[in-house]
């Protein structure tokens, strides 16, 4: 675990963290973009390090989170087709659709199936000729990348019961959608995995079209401190720029061949976005190239109208316009175990962040 | 109650656990004298006072690193009575069969029960045996029963009413490990993890503490894990817990695994690990003595009891942040004992 504590030594943290005091003047907003930030900033305690004129924002980078209720509805309508199984990663078994649940329709009979990889999924297409394996594909740039790798080698092994439900995003037009959609912010942490794949050069419009810093972190305690120190010394200087903390993962081209794979299965699409609405061109779709590994394509099925809980403030939670603690179904009739919005679901939700570590207060 | 229905996180010692207890034992089984539930149940009789409790076991598998079912349901029930400061005198032991299982699986733990057993001093004197339909449970649970005499000076153990500021903090060794070891006997991640189960009796370490003097509360560290006996602790009561994350004993293998899965250490279960809360200036003696014993020799200090922050519990962090740390809120593993 020496590759982790290097990261965690309470001398390097309390230094940077003095640092930031030391040299934060100005009023600073700052958004995590990514889940797994907020999750890291929480279990460490790291805001209670952070002076008062630093105010850290969660944002949208939970995949899980941002996900329409419609993909959750297709995709149960797709669980209730015979010989369909549906294979998922964990976390989205519990998301709330309009009227059931992955987790619901699997006691009822469905088959659906928990999976660590694509690759589980693909063992199933293989095992099971007789069946038609769907994967749901989530997540940002991040996860997209096996997707597309998932659905090239079921090309190359003729799998062709094998298809992939994309809801894969792209985070940019995310990050300025929200700036777009007036939320205050000075910089942005920028996500640490995502990044790896699609290099820091992504978000160079930042800066330069929204007068708004993005510094990439990694996830430990020292990373973190250190990013926000990076934005301090931008805000002090007036100089927004992007930048690179997570060194060690993400170069300014990123990982080349994924997004060459990326480029060869998907498309971008209009997107819709929990909180932020649709935004162009911010969605992965599959290319009529590989239609026939392509779910939406493939089954044609009648996906129920969408509905929206009511009271639930997800939404704004995800822009960062209001904390989890804002909301009136927090902690009572939303808990990880019986959630109400996505975010409470995710392991890298804001809400389940807040509910899991609560904040010394 | 929330629910109409039970589901999984009301087994898992977290805050649905307690809100079934509070809202359906206890509405109708009343509340114990003093509103404190302990680990066992405090009997007054004509010759001193019995300790009594029960627990039932459902662990999946019956076997895993470091432990068994059967060592688990001796261990459980002896160290539920250590904790409040009993010394066990007899067990009982109920077996519901799944029809099918093979006799010599039943045999190997009824074995194990017997080993820990003979090892804790104690007899199982009564038993009883219900076989299911095939499918209508899996494989075995077992129910133990356990009878102990309140040692003297123990009196108040059980109830914590002698808890106060100042007081200090104490766990046998590391966290986490029965949690891991049997999520890495069930799992299919095929995490190559040597996590062994800490599954021990514990009635000898805790005759020690008693033995040493200013103990003012045990509790064994079991479903829930170090947090939900610490939440359950400082509930309601005029005092709250600063815990030092640094001090907390957790194994290079149990915070990989934690690291990787996603979990607390401090909200995964140990059947080994006693919480110890002892008047300050018996606290190093404690700890000398103890580090003496096999099973505390990586005794730790891990924080206090303190007149802030009433029925909150505040853990510094490692990297010195704050934050607070709360019963888990669902189901973190069904069946881990």
């Amino acid at each position: 675990m020496k590759y982790i504590d290097e990261y965690r030594r309470r001398e390097l943290v309390t230094a940077l963290a003095e640092q930031i005091r030391q040299e934060s003047r100005k009023p600073l907003r700052i958004m995590e973009v990514c889940g797994g930030h907020t999750m890291a900033l929480r279990r460490f305690g790291l805001h209670s390090l952070l002076p008062e004129n630093i105010e850290l924002i969660s944002g949208p980078g939970c995949p899980v989170c941002v996900t329409s209720r419609s993909f959750i509805d297709h995709a149960i309508a797709l669980a209730r087709l015979p010989k369909v199984v549906i294979t998922t990663y964990g976390d989205l078994i519990k998301v709330p659709g309009s009227t059931s649940t992955l987790e619901i329709e699997k006691a009822r009979g469905a088959k659906i199936q928990i999976v660590y990889s694509i690759l589980d999924a693909l063992t199933l297409a293989q095992k099971n000729p007789e069946k038609q394996v769907v994967f749901l594909g989530i997540g940002f740039e991040t996860t997209a990348p096996a997707s597309a790798a998932g659905i090239l080698k079921a090309q190359m092994a003729g799998l062709f019961n094998f298809s992939v439900l994309s809801a894969h995003k792209i985070m940019p037009p995310a990050m300025a959608a929200l700036i777009d959609q007036g939320v205050n912010l000075h910089g942005y942490i920028g996500p640490g995995h995502v990044s790896t794949i699609t290099g820091s050069k992504i978000y160079d419009f930042i800066p330069r079209d929204y007068g708004l810093g993005v510094v990439i972190s990694g996830f430990e305690p020292a990373d973190l401190l250190q990013a926000i120190h990076m934005l301090v010394r931008q805000r002090e200087a007036n100089r927004p720029a992007v930048e690179i903390q997570y060194s060690r993962a993400v170069s300014r081209e990123g990982n080349l061949k994924a997004q060459q794979m990326l480029d060869e299965v998907f498309e971008l699409r209009s997107d819709w976005w929990r909180g932020l609405g649709t935004i162009p061109l911010s969605g992965m779709g599959i290319k009529p190239a590989y239609a026939e590994f392509d779910a939406e394509k493939k089954f044609s099925v009648t996906i129920e109208p969408t509905r929206e809980d009511k009271g639930c403030i997800c939404g704004e939670v995800l822009k960062g316009l209001k904390k989890p603690t804002d909301c009136k179904l927090f902690g009572k009739a939303c808990t990880p175990s019986d959630p109400v919005g996505a975010c409470m679901v995710s392991s890298e939700g804001t809400c389940a962040a807040y509910y899991k570590y609560l904040e010394v207060s | 109650m929330k629910h109409t229905h039970i589901l999984l996180g009301h087994g898992s010692g977290g805050r649905l656990s307690h809100e079934l207890i509070t809202k359906v034992f206890l509405k109708h089984f009343g509340k114990p004298a003093g509103g404190f539930l302990s680990d066992a149940a405090v009997l007054n009789e004509n010759h001193g006072q019995l300790a009594f409790t029960t627990d039932g076991f459902v662990v999946d598998p019956l076997f895993f690193p470091g432990g068994d079912i059967g060592k688990l349901a001796v261990a459980g029930t002896v160290n539920d009575l250590a904790v409040c400061g009993a010394e066990p005198l007899a067990l009982s032991a109920a077996f519901i069969i799944e029809e099918g299982l093979p006799l010599e699986v039943l045999e190997k733990v009824v074995l194990s029960m017997a080993n820990e057993a003979a090892k804790a001093g104690v007899r199982i004197v009564a038993g009883d045996t219900k076989v299911v339909e095939r499918g209508k449970a899996d494989k075995l649970f077992i129910t133990t029963s356990g009878v102990g005499r309140i040692m003297s000076g123990a009196e108040n153990i059980a109830s914590a009413q002698d808890v106060q500021p100042g007081d200090l903090i104490l766990i046998n060794g590391s966290i986490g490990d029965h949690g891991m070891a049997v999520m890495t006997a069930r799992s299919q991640l095929n995490i190559g993890s040597v996590v062994q189960s800490d599954c021990a009796c514990l009635h000898e370490l805790c005759r020690e503490a008693i033995g040493s003097g200013g103990i003012h509360f045990m509790r064994d560290a079991t479903r829930g894990g170090l947090a939900a006996v610490l939440a359950e602790l400082c509930e309601n009561r005029p005092f709250g817990i600063d815990l030092y994350e640094e001090k907390i004993p957790v194994s290079e293998g149990v915070r990989g695994m934690c690291e990787l899965l996603g979990f607390d250490p401090l909200h995964v279960a140990n059947e080994g690990k006693v919480v110890i809360v002892v008047a300050p200036e018996k606290a190093q003696a404690l700890l000398e003595n103890l580090q003496f014993h096999p099973l505390a020799s990586g005794a730790s200090i891990i924080g206090k009891i303190t007149e802030d922050h009433d029925g909150k519990i505040w853990l510094h962090t490692q990297v010195g942040g704050k934050r607070l740390v709360d019963l888990p809120a669902g189901e973190q593993l069904p069946r881990i004992c």
